[in-house]
């Protein structure tokens, strides 16, 4: 499943950056107002995913030494199921409590139809 | 037309307000506050942490019991103080929040501060007004039920409405006798320390402590703190579970407002006649662009009857091309900035998946591009969408000035594709027809319908969530029930034993 989710080489070298202060890492996808409808970082285990949640991937990123897992609620992954997802960065400021918001960054998701000729 | 002078009011660099005065971060860090009018930054703000959201819950304590203790008369006038002082300095809080959010001055000027006055007057009289209750269990036994305060609450602020978000969870905990510690967003820190300016020789100190900074660093310690009662929280929807999670850990109450995805439906009889409620009714449609569609009651989904599909949708967007974009201090402009950067970028991410999923652009669609001064701010064209309710622009929150607009059949279909939606914050009905209007309401499942009429916020009308919009409900004398314990005394007046031992 890791091809539904990829991650741009500026996103990655955040993430990087990110695991180096923070230790190991997770995203789960917001939805709703204000900072929604954005991947938030957390320290891994630090947002508990439940039964209403699906991993969506265990990204792999150069100079990360664990996979670092991708979740959304499985009810919003049911309106997403034919877009891919990639995780880029943009400038920017504030992002609910993801650890990003301080280095004046922010986890941007763009998306692609997803083309799934094999299904 | 008038165009306003850019604030010269702001201090050049802002610490926490904490126990009625001005402390620095305990780190010594500052980060800018750049305006989303011309992207640059105008002041400094301190960048909080846990050693700083404790000090400011310490000095919250220290406060909390006086303010619960003192006459609800006392508080009130207080409120209405505030209120006054705001009332008096209307002009230059409109300017300092457009300075600071991006949003039209006009909008400021009549809607978001007039509405802060009078929400705290709206709660000064809501709680002069309040009374406990008693019911007589027998005829020896009275059950007293008497409202007390919660102690110290926090409160973490959206940045779509900086001063009257505030002011919605300020007032009413103000009111009930609780001390705050409130901390705005990153992205519009400053402008409610330009209200404190004014207003700060009203309030006692600690009974309303700011401590400005990132979420992870000053967010997370306040909504985590086994020292707060009650944490209120407006956002979206991973923080306000990490909000509840917290909340579980203290076995604390929240209440969360978490955005929607509102459905604005326009029934055929709309069009019946070419009268001032069919103009009210295009109006109405296009409230998507209020506030640069940074409302999360934004109406982004507009549903149109099959009858007067192509004639309304074309007027529509007629309307929508007349929305004057502009320099958000100029009183003609309609339409101003986005709140900040990574807003903009999201909402041009949403106008590619839109494009790519199929749905037809019927005007906008891209980034506005204002030129001199504006040309490093955040300005995004008004875009009307053309689509089905399965695409993820009609099911997601794109926080802009975006509309996705679908036909319907009847009554019945139009409530089904409202509901299709993992939210229920609001949503708009539009008919001539008192019974379509009914039941359309009724079967709607959000907290708030409004009908035949859109974007209205007064005090007394609770506002609030169904589904995964969040919990509670603000704006209404309920709200004190979120900021208050229920404390029953339960007397008996027999002088005799039960006779049980």
């Amino acid at each position: 499943m890791s091809d539904l989710v990829t991650v741009t080489p500026a996103a990655a070298e955040l993430i990087r950056s990110l695991r180096e202060q923070h230790g190991p890492l997770m995203f789960h996808q917001s939805g709703g107002c204000c900072d929604g409808s954005a991947p938030m970082c957390y320290p891994a285990g630090e947002f508990r995913t439940g039964s209403s949640d699906t991993r969506l991937a265990a990204l792999t990123v150069d100079g990360v030494p664990e996979p670092v897992e991708f979740w959304i609620s499985r009810a919003q992954w049911d309106l997403w199921q034919h877009t891919k997802l990639t995780i880029d960065v943009v400038p920017g400021r504030g992002s609910g409590f993801s650890l990003e918001a301080p280095e004046g960054l922010r986890f941007l998701l763009r998306s692609t139809l997803a083309r799934r000729d094999h299904e | 037309m008038t165009r306003y002078d850019a604030p010269t009011h702001w201090q050049s660099r802002y610490d926490h307000f904490i126990g009625g005065e001005y402390v620095k971060p305990h780190g010594g860090r500052y980060f800018e506050n750049p305006t989303p009018v011309t992207g640059q930054p105008f002041c400094e703000v301190a960048r909080g942490t846990a050693e700083d959201v404790e000090r400011a819950i310490d000095a919250a304590h220290g406060a909390a019991g006086a303010w619960g203790r003192t006459p609800a008369a006392d508080r009130a006038l207080v409120l209405n103080r505030v209120a006054d002082r705001m009332q008096e300095h209307l002009q230059a809080l409109a300017i300092a929040e457009t300075w600071e959010n991006g949003k039209p001055i006009r909008e400021t000027l009549a809607a978001d501060i007039p509405l802060a006055i009078d929400h705290f007057r709206y709660f000064a009289g809501a709680i002069r007004a309040q009374e406990g209750s008693l019911a007589e269990i027998d005829d020896d036994t009275v059950a007293y039920h008497f409202h007390e305060p919660l102690g110290v609450v926090g409160q973490i602020i959206p940045w779509n409405f900086p001063l009257l978000m505030a002011t919605w969870k300020l007032a009413p905990a103000l009111a009930a006798g609780n001390a705050v510690v409130l901390k705005p967003a990153e992205q519009t820190p400053a402008s409610i320390h330009y209200l404190l300016s004014l207003v700060a020789d009203l309030l006692p100190p600690g009974v309303v402590n700011v401590v400005n900074g990132f979420g992870v660093e000053a967010g997370r310690p306040l909504a985590s703190s086994p020292r707060v009662a009650k944490v209120a929280f407006t956002g979206e929807t991973t923080t306000g579970r990490l909000i509840m999670q917290y909340a579980s850990e203290n076995i604390k109450p929240v209440t969360l407002e978490l955005g929607g995805k509102s459905p604005n439906i326009f029934f055929d009889d709309v069009s019946a006649a070419p009268d001032d409620f069919r103009d009210k009714a295009l109006e109405g449609f296009t409230m998507f662009a209020l506030n640069q569609g940074e409302v999360c009651t934004c109406p982004s989904r507009a549903l149109i009857q099959q009858g007067h599909y192509a004639d309304f949708l074309a007027a529509a967007v007629e309307r929508t091309r007349e929305i004057r974009p502009g320099h958000p201090l100029d009183s003609a402009t309609m339409v101003g900035a986005q709140a900040s950067n990574d807003q903009l970028e999201k909402i041009l991410s949403y106008l590619d998946i839109g494009r790519q999923e199929g749905a037809r652009v019927l005007t906008g669609g891209a980034r506005a591009q204002l030129g001199g001064e504006l040309s490093g701010g955040y300005y995004v064209e008004p875009t009307i969408f053309e689509g089905s309710n399965s695409m993820r622009i009609f099911q997601e929150e794109i926080f802009g000035p975006v509309v996705s607009v679908t036909s319907f059949a009847d009554l019945d279909d139009a409530v089904k594709i409202a509901n299709d939606t993992l939210y229920g914050l609001g949503a708009g009905v539009w008919t001539r027809d008192i019974n379509t209007a009914y039941r359309a309401g009724r079967a709607i499942q959000a907290g708030r319908v409004w009908t035949n009429c859109y974007h209205a916020y007064p005090a007394h009308a609770a506002f609030g969530g169904y589904k995964q919009s969040g919990i509670g409900r603000e704006n209404h004398k309920m709200m004190l029930d979120h900021y208050q314990q229920t404390k029953n005394l339960l007397v008996s007046y027999a002088p005799k034993k039960l006779g049980f031992f």
